[in-house]
């Protein structure tokens, strides 16, 4: 591209309705654009990589916003900050998981604006695709970094399909351990679902990160009493200690009584396209006394399969390390 | 010397502007009428222009005119253009600028332009171009930079095979030099280190991006910049435009920052200025982050390999040293030269020899950054002499201290003197400060998975000039004008060095106004703000132009109350006769007797041996006071030296790559401390930039596509608050420079180079003596290591972190 960090002109939406917000994605159909904090969506814009028409900011939908208790747990709105969501009492007090990881996403003044929606959602950091290059996941027929040159040292160990771009949320792993469940709306209904179906990885749709339609606004993530209150561990790694996606983050959601790791979620950002569960993991430590050698085990088995690319081969003792500081972690 | 000012605080005159939003920064000028402009940027690094059709872009509505190569001065390469005009080098270069009422609409037009390119073959990695039918950076040559003519340079295949693939081939030099007996040391030495070794290339990427204003009065253009230096860009900025160094008005009162970057200005500032003389509009020029990673310089990357054969209680005997440079697709910089003179100087071997060659390469055009050349060295040298100590069994001080240089040290290829150099003092009292001797015992010492690191770095810039021009003016209100024309990268000495004029006149700091940041106010030639310069250079042209300021009011004292002028002296803002102490005239009396008097008393004289830039400065005060105005002609033999020292404590996450730097203490030796604040702002700043090029800042290219990776500064990575120490300690030896009045020498480099080697060293150190012989060590080198992996990249390859 001969120019770039000028964003294009666009008309600009603020609907105050999720209705109105659904009549606009059906009047303007793929040249529109939902937007929440904007830090993804004005990056691409800049980059003029992304020209939508018709930008349909749902800031001032007030539903979307704020934590609410529920008959068995919490209901998050998307538009919730990832600042409130740090320092919301109830989430520290049950789900600290979800708040530990929300703090480390970007920096302080991102997580003022950034929203937890759009931290699930947002697109993945290639900075290949990034540039505006047309490869699969911008709808072409190659994949840059994935060369004998190409330069992919934040890329993926797992479940590659053409794209090796990773998911850079911090927040997205924690929701996975958490196992919470997603509330998809569109003009016809709602469906909710769990994260499992909600991160997609490029076997499914190459060109998006989520299950979520065109159509559809993520409205709301749910997160029942299941976990509430278990022993988290969250660690995110990445080059500098605020500002930067992850290399590769772990989350984990364990149960401990007597010593015996009962029941757990682990799962791992940064090295797959949706975050990895690992659930051969959980597996192999559910119902093994906490400890040095189950946690090294973890650790061990949580990269098994691991097909790195020319630049990120360090993940994998990163990865294995990760989870085994997680699982050694396991108390009551 | 008890001093009034000098070695004491003060609140520098731009700070409350800075604080408080009102500083102007050239992006917040407006004229009426003004316009924006966007340049088009090559999105291919290496291509021949075949034809730019702009018929579609011109009749957009809003589009007022389109600057092309055909518009502007031609420089003979490697100089770099102001646009591209046959060949396009790297990614981000400028081939045209558009002009419109809007930069959406001039956006829109540079889409709407084609341009048939014709690609050529690229090259990112120096040692892809040397080898036998490597591609060329330029269609007619791959070696060039200052004083070495553009040419194409191939090294033999042997010379590669002779290397293998970890070491670097050993082709022929463009440059080269040698003192000593090199072979009798290596023969001499007990211990012989060779390793061959990486410094990646680092964006210089200030705060404020180049952004530039222009617009035109009466011939004249008036420029407002973004630059660090003032009045010695000025004759550069005006070859820029094609127009006589008096027609330039240059506005340049702050700087978000330049590091090297922002010295003589810089071409796209051409831009502004003639498309606003071709649409007779004013034009701004804002520069995106994008653009700025592009056309906003970088510090290049070395390929090097080095041999140190030492003494067997460390001395060095014999040092031999290789740099391939990356020297982007233009003149490039000469950090390779300033490599060698550091290893020279800063670790004393007593034979030595140098060789270099820049290779030009399709990657953003390379400058000087702060401590070109020195601060890419010690990184790599310092955990060399910390195995060189381990394997001889000498403690790592010692090591450092046995090759520290002295004020009778001699330097470079024609080991010539240096003007004072205290770096044993430095070592010592750094070692003091932070305790070395207890801090040695934690080495190695592991606390679960966190292993601590203790290392020394040392860092070197040559840091004083001599021969401009000091101008100082008296008002008939009594007020002292310092015009200072040396510009304010941000480090505030511009306000430091006037209090030299000011001590030297027995001035209340309160009655002193500096005038700077417009050629309207009268600016002297002055240095430029760089190089570390400013201390030394600018104390002696304060001094000088206060020592004629002092003449004149002597002699209008005597003219005034009678006798001879060496009757009397300088009391507090008053002319006081020695043996009288009743009879005085205040300096404002003096100002009005020199403005009634005129010649020399007022500048309506001038000296003859002042630079015409000063002398048109002086034609705008001439008359308004008494003025002082002297070109600095003191003695200066050799290189006056910045030196530092910086020592480190850090854990090393041996389970995450991590490292966390639990103290950091950086000593300078520059001379007497002219501004303490001041000096420990320059040490902060530095060593955190240090810690950038150990751990962090990237300059990554796919070397296929010649596409950079960081071109925003979350992909580049400068350290962040919570990557960097709370507290930096610092301290200076505080020993004057004899060849400075005041006792000065500059630091503002060094100290850069000393934290990013002292984080290298502890790094080695955590790690049981290993080499990485590469900056910056990432985690993943780290992670690579510990788990017994191949690093990524191979042993010489560049671009990769």
């Amino acid at each position: 591209m001969m120019i770039k960090d000028v964003m294009p002109s666009f008309e600009l939406f603020q609907p105050t309705q999720l209705k109105d917000a659904f009549a606009l994605l059906d009047r303007y159909g793929k040249d529109s654009w939902k937007m929440a904090g904007g830090y993804d969506s004005l990056s691409w814009f800049k980059e003029r990589a992304k020209k939508p028409k018709a930008v349909i900011d749902l800031s001032g939908i007030a539903e979307m916003k704020g934590v609410r208790e529920t008959a068995d747990g919490i209901e998050i709105g998307a538009l919730t900050t990832l600042t409130e969501i740090e320092r919301h009492p109830v989430i520290r007090a049950k789900f600290r998981l979800l708040a530990d990881a929300a703090a480390k996403v970007a920096s302080p003044q991102i997580r003022n604006a950034g929203t937890i929606g759009g931290n699930v959602s947002q697109d993945a950091r290639c900075w290949y695709y990034r540039s505006g290059l047309p490869c699969y996941r911008a709808g072409g027929n190659t994949c840059f970094a994935d060369t004998p040159q190409g330069v992919n040292r934040e890329h993926a160990l797992f479940d590659s399909d053409r794209c090796v771009a990773v998911s850079p949320s911090d927040t997205a792993p924690a929701l996975v351990a958490l196992d919470a469940k997603f509330v998809i709306k569109s003009a016809k209904g709602e469906r909710v679902i769990g994260a499992d179906e909600f991160f997609i990885g490029p076997k499914i749709d190459i060109t998006r990160m989520t299950s979520v339609a065109h159509n559809e606004i993520l409205t709301a993530i749910r997160i029942s009493n299941a976990w509430a209150g278990a022993h988290f561990y969250f660690e995110k790694v990445a080059d500098r200690n605020t500002w930067d996606f992850p290399l590769v983050n772990v989350a984990a959601a364990m149960s401990v009584k007597n010593g015996v790791i009962e029941n757990c979620r682990i799962a791992c950002g940064g090295v797959s396209a949706a975050p990895r569960r690992l659930t051969a993991v959980e597996g192999i430590v559910k119902g093994k006394p906490a400890g040095e050698d189950i946690a090294k085990l973890a650790g061990q088995s949580a990269t098994r399969g691991a097909s790195p690319l020319n630049y990120n081969q360090f993940k994998i003792p990163l990865m294995a390390n990760l989870v085994t500081r997680a699982v050694r972690d396991a108390r009551a | 010397m008890a001093y009034n000012l000098i070695g004491k605080n003060f609140v520098p005159v731009d700070v409350t502007a800075k604080v408080t939003g009102r500083a102007k920064y050239a992006e917040d000028f407006r004229a009426d009428g003004m316009v924006f402009c966007k340049s088009l940027t090559s999105p291919i690094p290496h291509a021949k222009i075949r034809r730019i059709d702009t018929s579609a872009a011109l009749k957009m509505k809003g589009v007022l005119g389109i600057l092309t190569a055909d518009d502007v001065p031609q420089f003979p390469p490697p100089q770099p253009p102001i646009l591209a005009k046959d060949e396009v080098f790297y990614v981000g270069e400028p081939i045209l600028a558009v002009a419109a009422e809007s930069e959406e609409i001039a956006a829109e037009a540079i889409e709407a332009i084609k341009i048939d390119f014709e690609q050529l073959p690229h090259v990112t990695d120096p040692l892809e171009s040397l080898f036998p039918g490597g591609p060329n950076a330029r269609s007619n040559g791959n070696v060039a930079g200052a004083q070495i003519n553009l040419q194409t340079v191939k090294w033999e295949a042997s010379d590669f095979a002779a290397a293998g693939d970890d070491k670097l081939p050993l082709g022929k030099p463009a440059e080269q030099w040698s003192y000593g007996d090199l072979d009798a040391g290596f023969k001499a030495a007990k211990l012989i280190i060779e390793e061959s070794f990486v410094s990646g290339g680092l964006a210089h990427h200030p705060m404020e991006t180049r952004t530039a204003f222009a617009h035109w009065q009466g011939g004249k253009c008036i420029l407002h910049g973004s630059n660090q230096s003032h009045t010695t860009a000025v004759p550069n900025i005006a070859r820029l435009i094609g127009i006589k160094p008096e027609d330039l008005i240059l506005v340049a009162e702050f700087c978000g920052g330049g590091f090297g970057s922002k010295i003589p200005g810089y071409p796209n500032m051409a831009i502004a200025a003639l498309l606003s003389k071709k649409i007779n509009r004013p034009v701004m020029h804002r520069i995106s982050r994008i653009e700025e990673y592009g056309i906003g310089s970088a510090r290049p990357s070395f390929q090097g390999r080095v041999k140190l054969g030492f003494r067997e209680d460390g001395k060095i005997l014999a040092a031999d040293l290789y740099i391939v440079q990356e020297n982007g697709p233009h003149i490039g910089g000469g950090d390779f030269r300033a490599a060698g003179n550091a290893l020279s100087i800063l670790y004393q071997p007593a034979a030595m020899r140098w060789r270099a060659v820049p290779v030009l390469t399709n990657t953003p055009p390379v400058g000087p950054q702060r401590g070109p050349g020195e601060n890419q060295l010690t990184p790599l040298i310092e955990p060399m002499m910390d195995k060189a100590a381990r394997e001889l069994g000498i403690d790592r001080l010692a090591i450092r201290r046995i090759n520290a240089p002295e004020s009778s040290s001699k330097m470079g290829a024609d080991q010539g003197p240096v003007t004072s150099a205290f770096m044993k003092e430095a070592l010592d009292k750094g070692a003091q400060m932070f305790n070395w001797e207890e801090k040695k015992k934690r080495s190695g010492q592991r606390v679960g998975s966190k292993v601590t690191g203790i290392g020394i770095g040392q860092g070197y810039h040559s840091a004083g000039s001599n021969g401009f021009d000091g101008m100082v003016r008296i008002t008939p209100d009594g007020k002292l004008h310092v015009h200072t024309g040396v510009g304010n990268l941000g480090t505030y000495s511009h306000s430091a060095t006037a209090r030299v004029a000011a001590e030297m006149l027995n001035y209340s700091w309160d009655n002193v106004i500096i005038e700077r940041g417009d050629s309207r106010r009268g600016l002297p030639w002055n240095s430029a703000q760089a190089g570390s310069l400013t201390a030394s250079t600018q104390s002696r042209t304060m001094y000088v132009a206060a020592l004629d300021a002092k003449q004149k009011l002597v002699e209008i004292a005597a003219q005034m109350l009678g006798g001879a002028a060496g009757d009397y002296d300088l009391g507090s803002e008053k002319v006081v006769s020695k043996s009288d102490p009743s009879k005085s005239i205040t300096y404002a009396q003096a100002a009005q007797k020199a403005v009634e008097l005129g010649g020399k008393f007022s500048g309506k004289e001038a000296p003859k041996d002042i630079n015409p830039i000063t002398a048109q400065g002086l034609g705008m005060i001439a008359g308004s006071g008494l003025i002082g105005v002297a070109k600095d002609t003191l003695p200066r033999v050799g290189v006056t030296p910045g030196l530092t020292t910086t020592f480190v404590e850090l854990q090393l996450d041996v389970e995450t790559g991590k490292i966390d730097i639990l103290d950091m203490l950086c000593v300078a030796d520059c001379g007497t401390v002219l501004h303490p604040q001041g000096l420990a702002h320059q040490i902060r700043g530095g060593n955190v930039m240090g810690i950038g090029l150990a751990l962090f800042e990237r300059h990554v290219y796919d070397p296929k596509l010649g596409l950079p990776a960081n071109t925003l500064l979350y992909q580049s990575k400068p350290p962040t608050y919570l990557d960097v120490p709370a507290e930096i300690g610092w301290g200076a030896v505080d020993k004057a420079d004899p060849q400075n009045p005041v006792g000065v020498k500059g630091v503002g480099e060094p100290v850069q180079g000393s934290g990013a080697a002292a984080v290298t060293s502890a790094i080695s150190d955590a790690l049981g003596g290993h080499l990485f012989n590469r900056t910056p060590v990432s985690l993943d080198m780290i992670l690579n290591f510990l788990s017994k992996r191949p690093q990524a990249h191979k042993p010489l390859q560049i671009n990769t972190v």
